[in-house]
């Protein structure tokens, strides 16, 4: 167990590298908005995520207002719901989550968890900012152009998302992949910078093994992005190029509307494996994060070690790796060769155990420890309910012939909510709560984000429960309104009007969270430093919030490895990752004794 | 505490929920009756998982919250834990996966006694063929479709004369025999599905996909699309009546057959089509033609 303990040798690995001057702005602009700065970055990607997953939420709403009062809001059309369905799906899983994650977090926690300056690349990280900005600029604009955005289906399957049957195939689809595009490039430049300075900038004494989760999980998703966006761009290209030049990569010959069309030859289910070689690890580029994220934060909030790290590290890795064998387990109903079932529905079961032991070291390092209810990790404990249901569901469609009857129902959208969408933000609630001290420097009021944290939870789990029993009657997905059917009971309606309400009800509850953000950046009480306490070395700066350059004068040197909670021995319940061995101070005997 | 209510409120509830809802499946139809069993081992194992994961954590919130002086346990990790639990998960996954497997291992399986019936997606309707006397399908080619031909048969293929069409009418089927379901789109990707049946599968544009089944109840029951294709995806609606053999027979007289519906549409156009070489070729080459070789007992 050697490698766990917080190994305690005064001395620390000399530098390999002489330190490189930064960047330093001189004026306002390149200070806060041409910003080479990766926390000024973060901040600028993270507003720019969550503004555009404001519009995803809103129209959630509108699409719940079709699903629970069909026939009531005649401003809803058929076309109209596809598209709200489409954009909602995508601005969801790539402007969002994936954005806010890697763009975010990622560029604010790594150079500081690591213990470096900066990222190593800060022009280019720049560049990476402003591409996504035009990528969104991009996607918004469809909503003006005439015939509006696509509706294709987040999954934007050809032939039938670039053909005219389909709204927004005037201009929507062409923007929407266009904006994919730009989105790719942007990320490929700002992942590149997360690997590099996680590899080449760690602290002295801040080993692999040193390394908190969050970082770990980061990393190994932009390892992931890095490899699956590429599929995704020459699906995206071909798409493109069928749609705009007439050629027929993925265009079989189609007779549209009885006429004859120009197309001839392609394969419609090769877009569908390129799509999935990239969606599914997307599944996990946004899950690893979230996985890495909670780690730390329950153990911080639990004052405990997380519990098995290596394992926890390995499961990481190995979860990264699986990803990639796992993606025709979206396409057993595809047409493909059904023969291909038997590999993928056994690759997924077997993903199922890595990811299950991440969920038991989680649970078992609440388990003796000393738990902090706080708002952090409350959603914490929410993630986990909400990541735990989501899994087994999981297991229901990954498990092939299961899948057969659920596959394009309901009980999809129910499953991938639960599992990545309700979680996943539950964790990016947990983690802005947790640093909000840290960048704003003032704490948020406790009060509304516990209300925020009530309602969200409670609410989430009622919406998106009862909708898994909407697939299993059969309720198919994407549907404008089920209407008259012989086994749809009446009861069901009901059921969609109660979810309506709720859904609006939760969206609600994100006006009071952005209000307390808002409201707690100038009228907070000041945070102080390392208010929770924490080991990790982003609370260990020189001041807070972290200036220019993170560490003022000298880089900090890390003794010990990131979990270092409630060691016994110690007098206080965390030893700060960078605290020198010799200034540890040692637990008062008579305090011990009443123990 | 308050955490430790709700989270045993969430287990419980959870499973009363799961007990008393409404909201179950529809009654089976046909022989998948197997997948709901898979289905509920399914329910069993990652059940009792979730219950006692969430159970396990209530526990811990009541036991082990914050108290002053208390301090927590010291642990990085513990080998013996961690690898009971990797091997009661792998066990878990083994008890879910063989079921799965085994039944999937049945559904690719279309058993040689099968009868053929074809159906065809088109935005946003269904249309259907069924064999003839000869008990085959004849050629098709989407390049064949007109506005007289919607089905794109191959007017030379003289397998194809007797096919009987349906068009925007219920599908009748037999009960009691195993049906294999061959399916075209001519535009975009749909999915035949019927809840009631259990079974579905994507209709690619350029391929013939299928799936076997067997009816095992007579009524009349909803057939859906069940994959996006565009602003009228959730008006692709059909219905699909199972009855007794005698009655289908009966039905089945009454429907045209390919040969009747082009003498109807135009007498000369079946002759003109064949003498277009071009086309005459694609039906005769095309790599999405479709058509069985085997007879078919459909119509016995
Ligand atoms: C309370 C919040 C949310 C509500 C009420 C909601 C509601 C919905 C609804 C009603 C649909 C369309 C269902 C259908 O007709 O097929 C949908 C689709 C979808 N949602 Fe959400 N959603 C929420 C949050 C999220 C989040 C956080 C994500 C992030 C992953 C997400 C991702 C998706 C995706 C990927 C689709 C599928 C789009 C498609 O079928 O192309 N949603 N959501
Ligand atoms: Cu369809
Ligand atoms: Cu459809």
């Amino acid at each position: 167990m050697a490698y766990a303990e917080p190994a305690v040798v005064d001395h620390a690995p000399p530098a390999e590298v002489p330190e490189v001057e930064l960047y330093h702005a001189k004026t306002w602009l390149t200070k806060y908005v041409f910003s080479q700065d990766a926390k000024v970055i973060a901040i600028q990607y993270s507003l720019t995520a969550i503004a555009i997953g404001l519009v995803a939420l809103v129209l959630s709403w509108l699409m719940r207002l079709q699903l629970g009062f069909p026939a009531t809001f005649s401003f809803i059309e058929p076309a109209d719901y596809y598209q709200y369905v489409t954009m909602h799906g995508m601005i969801m899983v790539i402007y969002l989550l994936t954005a806010l994650f890697l763009g975010g977090f990622g560029n604010y926690l790594i150079p500081l968890m690591v213990g470096a300056r900066d990222m190593v690349f800060p022009y280019v990280n720049m560049l990476s900012y402003w591409i996504y900005l035009l990528a969104v600029l991009v996607l918004a604009a469809s909503f003006f152009t005439p015939g509006g955005p696509s509706g294709a289906g987040w999954t934007l399957y050809p032939p039938q998302s670039i053909l005219s049957g389909t709204p927004g195939q005037e201009w929507g689809i062409i923007l929407m992949l266009v904006s994919l595009m730009l989105f790719i490039i942007g990320f490929t430049m700002g992942g590149l910078n997360y690997v590099v300075t996680v590899l080449q900038a760690r602290a002295r004494g801040m080993t692999l093994m040193r390394l908190p989760l969050t970082v770990w999980g980061i990393f190994v998703a932009t390892i992931l992005a890095l490899l699956a966006f590429p599929a995704l761009f020459v699906a995206v290209v071909m798409s493109l190029l069928d749609r705009t030049v007439g050629t027929s990569f993925f265009m079989p010959h189609i007779v549209e509307m009885g006429e004859q069309l120009p197309y001839g030859g392609g394969s419609p289910i090769l877009f569908q494996h390129l799509f999935w070689f990239f969606g599914h690890p997307e599944v996990y580029i946004v899950a690893l994060p979230a996985f890495g994220i909670v780690s730390d934060l329950i153990s911080t909030h639990a004052r405990r070690n997380i519990f098995g790290y290596r394992m926890m590290v390995w499961a990481i890795i190995a979860i990264g790796g699986l990803s990639f064998v796992v993606w025709a387990h979206h396409m057993y109903v595809s047409g493909m060769n059904p023969y291909f079932g038997f590999f993928f529905a056994t690759s997924t079961l077997v993903i199922a155990i890595p990811t299950a032991i991440k969920l038991y070291n989680w649970v078992l390092t609440l388990w003796r420890g000393n738990i902090h209810f706080t708002v952090p990790m409350l959603f914490c404990i929410a993630f986990i309910v909400t990541f735990l249901n989501g899994g087994i569901t999981g297991l229901f469609l990954g498990n092939v012939s299961v899948d057969v009857p659920l596959s394009d129902t309901m009980f999809v959208v129910a499953h991938f909510h639960m599992v990545m969408g309700v979680a996943p933000i539950f964790v990016i609630f947990a983690a802005i709560y947790h640093w909000y001290p840290l960048i704003s420097g003032r704490m948020f009021n406790q009060a509304l984000g516990l209300f925020h944290f009530w309602v969200t939870f409670i609410g989430a789990y009622l919406i998106f429960l009862p909708l898994h029993y909407l697939g299993f009657v059969g309720v198919p997905r994407r549907y404008f309104e089920i209407g008259e059917t012989g086994f749809v009971p009446e009861s069901a309606a009901t059921l969609n009007e109660f979810i309506t309400v709720v859904a609006l009800i939760v969206g609600f509850a994100q006006v009071v969270f952005m209000a307390n953000l808002a409201w707690s950046v100038f009228r907070g009480r000041v945070a102080g430093r390392n208010p929770w306490r924490a080991v990790t070395l982003e609370w260990q700066t020189a001041e807070v919030p972290p200036g220019h350059g993170n560490w003022g004068p000298t880089l900090p040197v890390v003794y010990r490895w990131a979990y270092a909670y409630s060691v016994p021995g110690v007098e206080d319940d965390f030893v700060p990752q960078n605290l020198p061995p010799s200034q540890v101070k040692a637990a008062d005997p008579s305090a011990r004794a009443a123990e | 505490m308050l955490v430790a209510v709700v989270l045993v409120v969430i287990a419980v509830g959870t499973v009363v929920f799961h007990v008393v809802s409404p909201w179950w499946w529809t009654p089976i139809a046909s022989n998948w009756h197997i997948i709901d069993d898979a289905t509920l081992v399914t329910f069993w194992i990652t059940g009792v998982a979730y219950v006692a994961v969430i159970l396990f954590m209530a526990y811990c919130a009541v036991r082990f919250r914050y108290r002053k002086g208390r301090r927590a346990a010291y642990e990085p990790e513990n080998k013996r834990l961690e690898w009971w639990l990797t091997g009661l998960t792998s066990l878990g996954v083994i008890g879910l996966l063989t079921p799965g497997l085994i039944v999937w291992n049945e559904f690719v399986t279309v058993p040689d006694d099968a009868a053929e019936f074809e159906v065809v997606g088109r935005q946003w309707q269904w249309s259907y063929r069924l064999p003839g006397k000869d008990g085959v399908l004849g050629a098709s080619d989407p390049r064949l479709i007109t506005g007289d031909n919607t089905f794109g048969l191959d007017p030379n293929d003289p397998r194809g004369q007797d096919d009987v069409l349906i068009e925007g009418d219920d599908l009748h089927l037999p009960i009691g025999r195993p049906l294999k379901v061959l399916m075209r789109s001519a535009d975009v990707i749909h999915d035949f599905y019927v809840p009631h049946f259990r079974a579905k599968m994507d209709i690619i544009p350029g391929m013939v996909t299928y799936f076997w089944f067997t009816p095992t109840r007579t009524g009349t029951f909803d057939i859906l699309c069940a994959e996006l294709c565009g602003v009228g995806h959730h008006t692709m609606r059909g219905m699909v009546v199972v009855e007794a053999d005698t009655d289908y027979q009966e039905w089945l007289q009454g429907q045209s057959t390919f040969a009747d519906l082009m003498a109807r549409a135009a007498p000369g156009d079946a002759v003109k089509l064949a003498a277009d070489e071009g086309r005459g070729d694609a039906a005769a080459n095309g790599n999405t033609r479709s058509g069985s070789d085997r007879p078919s007992p459909i119509n016995r």
